[in-house]
């Protein structure tokens, strides 16, 4: 089966932070020309690298490229009966799948390789995921209906509508890679429909609280004076598409990394 | 680099996140169009022979980059080579943008994203930390603010 084998090393190899690294000793495959009478196993030491749902190791710590690949879905990681102290296996549902015996140096190394790679799953993360999507949505649900008074008007989406070139810069986001924001491109393009493609969110978000808009910000929408850093609420109640917000926090990351950058430039002058 | 076929095999045949008969054109210069089955599964991308019960190949959906190319089309490009191009052509422009979403939020990243996302809402809202509960909280993946994007 074909694999898109070079971005895969890339992402294994690239600087993106990993969830978990170190040396393990991985025991070896036998094979079948050995002789049958000794029954020696042999390890090699390895260099491991875990992102997401993907275990990676190298020949070592070195290494550009990896030398292989495990794909934590389905399958459990339990300690093992073997002679070697500090030994686990990953082993699969599928019982045809070849499952790996990994020795660590110590005890709180095992541990912490056993309890990070049983949670490694992609399914294991969307369950979390849903489950504080949920949370937030019952906590939102619990602090709306604590509200007596409310909102003023000139907060929220009334504002959003009233004016279009707000609208445009929170309709538009920049695109929103997987694994790769491109918070660089601040531009937004002139123009750009305000229609929601993403997400399948019916509504569009309206400005979050804290979000400052300095004049030239990137899109070239004149600063509207929305003055919003006195609003205590942390978010605002129809915030519930993700990617919507990421990409709110992602503009005023962008914006307050261009402040810096002028400040750099006007402070060497 | 070393995978095993038997892992993706298994990972293929789990219920998919969507999967369609959709016409698929490789990289390569001179590629064709060619109707596949294709299927998400978690952050992989299968890609069947219509006929076939295994996948010709997969697709890790990490570090990559989901454009609209032009009518019903779309495209798979990957951060260190965006110009190498896997175009899917779908009947319908409502079916192209369907899969532009799924695809978008396919990446393991992503969800993690929105994880430390979620936590960091509730957190300002409650004062508590959502993880707890899950004994995951210490855990560096899940730190906000620890993480380049």
């Amino acid at each position: 089966m074909k694999l898109n084998e070079r971005s895969v090393a890339h992402y294994a190899t690239c600087d993106s932070p990993a969830d978990h690294a170190g040396f393990l000793h991985k025991r070896v495959e036998r094979h079948h020309h050995h002789h049958h009478h000794h029954h020696t196993t042999s390890y090699h030491r390895r260099w491991f690298i875990l992102k997401g749902n993907l275990l990676f190791y190298f020949e070592d710590r070195e290494s550009r490229d990896p030398l292989g690949l495990v794909v934590l879905e389905g399958c459990t990681v339990e300690l093992c009966e073997a002679a070697e102290e500090f030994a686990f296996a990953i082993r699969f549902d599928d019982a045809g799948a070849k499952a790996y015996v990994l020795v660590a140096d110590c005890q709180t190394a095992m541990e912490g390789w056993v309890k990070v790679l049983s949670r490694a799953s992609f399914d294991y993360m969307r369950l979390v995921v849903r489950e504080l999507e949920k949370q937030l949505e019952d906590v939102r649900k619990s602090l709306a209906a604590c509200h007596k008074s409310p909102r003023k008007s000139s907060s929220g989406r009334k504002r959003h509508f009233s004016n279009p070139a707000m609208a445009l810069v929170q309709e538009q986001p920049p695109i929103l890679e997987n694994g790769y924001s491109t918070w660089g491109s601040g531009y937004i393009p002139a123009g750009a429909s305000c229609s929601d493609h993403d997400g399948g969110c019916s509504k569009p978000p309206p400005l979050p609280p804290r979000r400052r808009l300095a004049a030239g910000s990137g899109c070239g929408a004149p600063a509207t004076g929305l003055s919003l850093t006195g609003q205590e609420s942390p978010v605002s109640p129809e915030t519930a598409c993700f990617s919507k917000l990421h990409n709110w926090y992602g503009q005023e990351i962008a914006e307050i990394r261009r402040e810096w950058l002028e400040s750099q430039r006007s402070g060497e002058l | 680099m070393r995978y095993s076929e038997r892992e993706l095999l298994s990972l293929s045949r789990q219920p998919a996140e969507k999967a369609a008969e959709i016409l698929m054109r490789a990289p390569k210069k001179g590629s064709v169009l060619k109707k596949r089955l294709v299927k998400l599964v978690v952050n992989f991308l299968f890609y069947f022979r219509t006929d076939e019960a295994e996948p010709i190949g997969a697709l890790l959906l990490e570090h990559c980059k989901i454009n609209k190319e032009e009518e019903n089309v779309f495209s798979i490009s990957f951060i260190e080579e965006p110009d190498r191009k896997y175009s899917f052509e779908c009947d319908t422009e409502e079916q192209c943008q369907e899969w532009i979403e799924a695809l978008r939020r396919a990446s393991y990243e992503f969800m993690r994203r929105s994880l430390i996302f979620y936590r960091n809402e509730i957190q300002k809202m409650t004062g508590k930390d959502p993880l707890e509960q899950y004994g995951i909280s210490e855990e560096a993946r899940f730190q906000l603010g620890t993480r380049k994007l």
